[in-house]
């Protein structure tokens, strides 16, 4: 094989583990890669890729062409939607998503109308007239997620190498996950539109050298990859300084991955909770390579992928190009699938993947294969049997983890011991439970761990906003508490001060006609005793005077209501004028009246 | 009997230098105590981490905090319904003592839950936003009142100070972005014994 000589010279380091299933992909590369064609409906899901789902930017009914943004990125981990074809907007409602949870989520639905009517597009002529801040906006406009299988925001990725100097920019062409086959059709017949992503790639980044990884099981993807770069370099079309070439790797599970793919590479490990750019090396998949291209330089947004169609079940399996949105039953019947044998139905890989679950659920981003396996392909699991602690599960992993001690761990729920034995370095490619003899769903426990801890920790961080919100409340009531009290100390501190005031102009109180129950009111408050005497000396004569009348008038009620009632009145008006002449003169309060009129009849 | 020992310089040295280490390291040690003051009980606040922090009041004290000072000095541990056996399980564990069964009177665990105002039915009264201990309502008099949802801890404190009862407490849906996968059935000692007697088709 023509490969060797680069395996035995250049292969730097090894990663730990790994297996060697069978590939199961020559079935589907029969046939150069097909257009699916355009089914009836599409439906696009508001989430294709990792992050928060895209908010919707179009109506129910309303008319959208091809490539029109149909739902925009609601931050920067998000990623937009686009229309894959002109037609109208159908419903927005909740339909099944291929998703393993088997729950419905939001989906926008697009009835074509076969026009096949772009919007207006402004491809780049020549994107190295563009700074590389413009591109990634671009990128990040189209679409792009990672489609080697995790989805992440392809522009996101490429931002995590700024401020890091990148050594490497590795375009992973490994693909070494068994049945899956449409990164090697996209090597073998669209060589120059991967390599054109990737110049476009190196442009922006900046890499010290380019490598194309590609596993030896892909003579043919070589064979074309190699051919395409040599032209590109003999024509001078390469635009920049930096070397590249194609690195073939061994074949082996999981190569693919991208931190196995780096060590293999590099011979350098991506420290936990790390990024690969931290180690100046970005990674990205061919496909996604190709589908940059055609965002830049055709104005193409991310409206279809290149899908595996295969499984023993299907009577024409191959690669297919298919507008996001297809239903996968639409086309399963087109690959001729054979339903009553198909016993599994699967998306993605049979190590990584999970079963669908309805045909009803539609392509996706990251739906780069769908299985139709028979009973005979894909027996369903043996019961699992107890661990015999074999071993096994350790000498495949290849993140050196502890596979059986995580198991322990995470059936007896001591999650946390879990976490401190690294179970978020799992990748989970599936090899441990590939290998055990006890037929254990390993990677499901793993699966289980994790959402358990994520929980946990997304149930303990609103524990603590809770608390934090409980204390400040509590905080505030206090200090609301202690604000009312602070008023009300004030306001009868003012009160006192007043009356002290009032006490000190003497003068201004005994001109006044003050009745002597007023007097004798603010007394019984108890304030400033001796001005107030000395004002009740004063008007002891006064009093007097009232005194005798009002004997007159109560000697004389029985026959002469009325006349006691003027004569009060009278009383009333004398002691409003004398309040209104204290008040001037910084006088008693209200309650002071109200306790003097109350008191007039009975003296 | 001969106490002329006591004039021995060397003891009175010994006796002297003792006396000398003894107020040094003691008034070491009272600095220490009031230059490295622990504020407040370390211990509550350990407690009150694993509390769920719902503020709901179904142990008998106002709030998670007091409920924690209350288990420090020697209250029951069990008197936690949002918690359920989880929180208790991590507080038998942090104060080393046996786990017990949730209170009776305290009812049975609670799937957690969220409050939500029927809003038309809602006359503005502002009685559930004095009532919310984590202020997760919003709303003024005679206004329309909202719950935060998102801020909103399920501990029903709420719902009997309405007086046209719109207020439902409703659980909580788990949505696609919260589903987690399950756990794997545990394997048995051997695999077919679970399997149902069905005769014969088994190997």
């Amino acid at each position: 094989m023509s490969g060797i000589p680069d395996l035995v010279t250049e292969l730097i380091q090894d990663f730990h583990g790994g297996i060697h299933p069978p590939d199961n992909k020559a079935q589907s590369l029969t046939r150069p890669i097909r257009h699916a064609g355009l089914p009836e409906a599409l439906t696009l899901p508001l989430q294709q890729h990792l992050g928060q789902p895209a908010v919707t930017d179009v109506a129910v009914g309303e008319r959208v062409l091809k490539g029109q943004l149909l739902a925009a990125a609601r931050d920067r981990d998000s990623v937009p939607v686009h229309a894959p074809t002109s037609g109208h907007i159908a419903a927005i409602a909740q339909q099944a998503v291929p998703h393993p949870s088997g729950m419905n989520d939001w989906c926008l639905t697009l009835i074509p109308d076969g026009l096949e009517q772009w919007r207006e597009r402004r491809p780049l002529a020549d994107y190295r007239q563009h700074s590389p801040e413009a591109l990634l906006e671009r990128i990040r406009e189209a679409g792009i997620a990672g489609l080697g299988g995790a989805g992440f925001a392809t522009e996101r990725k490429l931002r995590s190498t700024a401020g890091h100097s990148i050594a490497t920019l590795i375009l992973n062409g490994a693909e070494c996950e068994p049945y899956i086959s449409a990164d090697q059709a996209l090597m073998q017949e669209r060589a120059g539109e991967i390599l054109a992503g990737l110049a476009i790639l190196a442009f922006i980044v900046r890499p010290g050298e380019c490598l194309i990884a590609i596993e030896d099981n892909k003579p043919q993807g070589i064979k074309a990859m190699k051919q395409a770069l040599q032209e590109i370099l003999e024509s001078g079309a390469w635009p920049l300084e930096c070397p590249v070439r194609v690195q073939v790797i061994p074949t082996r599970y999981p190569s693919g991955g991208e931190k196995q793919l780096i060590q293999i590479l590099t011979g350098q490990q991506v420290p936990q909770g790390a990024l690969p750019a931290d180690i100046g090396v970005l990674c990205q998949n061919v496909a996604t390579a190709a589908a940059i291209y055609r965002a830049l330089v055709r104005d193409e947004p991310m409206i279809s992928r290149i899908v595996t169609l295969t499984g023993a079940a299907l009577g024409d399996p191959g690669n297919r190009e298919v507008l996001l949105g297809t239903p996968v039953a639409w086309l399963l019947e087109q690959a001729g699938q054979d339903v009553g044998r198909t016993l599994r139905l699967i998306q993605g890989g049979p190590l990584m993947g999970f079963p669908l679950p309805s045909t009803q659920v539609p392509v996706i981003k990251t739906s780069n294969c769908l299985i139709a396996a028979t009973a005979e392909e894909m027996p369903p699991p043996p019961p699992a049997q107890a661990c015999i602690r074999c071993g096994h599960c350790e000498q495949v992993c290849p993140m050196e983890l502890l596979p059986q001690q995580l198991l322990w761990f995470s059936q007896a729920d001591e999650h946390e011991k879990a976490q401190s034995h690294n179970l978020f370095d799992c990748i989970e490619c599936g090899a441990c439970a590939y290998v055990c003899p006890s037929h254990i769903p390993l990677v499901q426990h793993y699966r289980h761990s994790k959402g358990a801890i994520r929980r946990q920790h997304a149930e303990q961080l609103s524990a603590d906003r809770a608390r934090q919100r409980f204390e400040q409340r509590q905080a505030r009531l206090e200090r609301e508490k202690a604000e009312k009290a602070a008023r009300r100390e004030a306001r009868a501190r003012a009160r006192q001060q007043r009356q002290q005031q009032a006490a000190e102009k003497p003068v201004a109180a005994s001109t006044t006609t003050a009745p002597p129950e007023e007097t004798g009111a603010t007394a019984a408050t108890g304030v400033d005793t001796a001005a107030l005497t000395q004002r009740r000396d004063q008007a002891s004569a006064k009093l007097e005077q009232l005194q005798q009348r009002l004997d007159k008038a109560r000697e004389e009620a029985p026959e002469s209501a009325p006349q006691l009632e003027r004569a009060l009145a009278k009383h009333r008006q004398r002691l409003e004028a004398a309040e209104r002449k204290l008040a001037g003169a910084g006088g008693a309060g209200d309650h002071t009246t109200v306790q003097t009129s109350q008191r007039e009849p009975t003296q | 009997m001969d106490l002329s020992f006591l004039t021995d310089p060397s003891v009175l040295l010994a006796v002297g230098a003792l006396t000398l280490l003894a107020l040094t390291f003691g008034a070491l040690l009272g600095y220490a105590s009031l230059r490295f003051r622990v504020e407040g009980n370390p211990l509550v606040e350990q407690v009150d981490a694993l509390l769920p922090q719902t503020q709901c009041g179904q142990c008998g004290h106002p709030g998670c905090r007091p409920y924690a000072e209350a288990i420090v000095n020697g209250e029951a541990i069990n008197k936690c319904p949002p918690g359920g056996e989880r929180t208790i399980a991590a507080l038998a564990d942090l104060l080393e003592v046996e786990p017990q069964p949730l209170d009776g009177e305290h009812s049975q665990e609670q799937i957690p839950r969220v409050a939500v105002i029927r809003e038309d039915e809602c006359i503005g009264c502002t009685k559930c936003i004095q009532a919310c201990p984590v202020d997760a309502i919003l709303g003024a008099a005679r206004q329309m009142h909202t719950v935060i949802e998102s801020e909103c801890t399920g501990c029903d404190l709420c719902v009997d100070p309405c007086p046209v009862d719109c207020i439902d407490m409703k659980p909580i849906e788990i949505g696609i972005s919260q589903w987690h996968w399950d756990k794997p059935e545990r394997a048995g000692i051997i695999a077919s014994d679970r399997l149902p007697a069905t005769g014969g088709d088994q190997p």
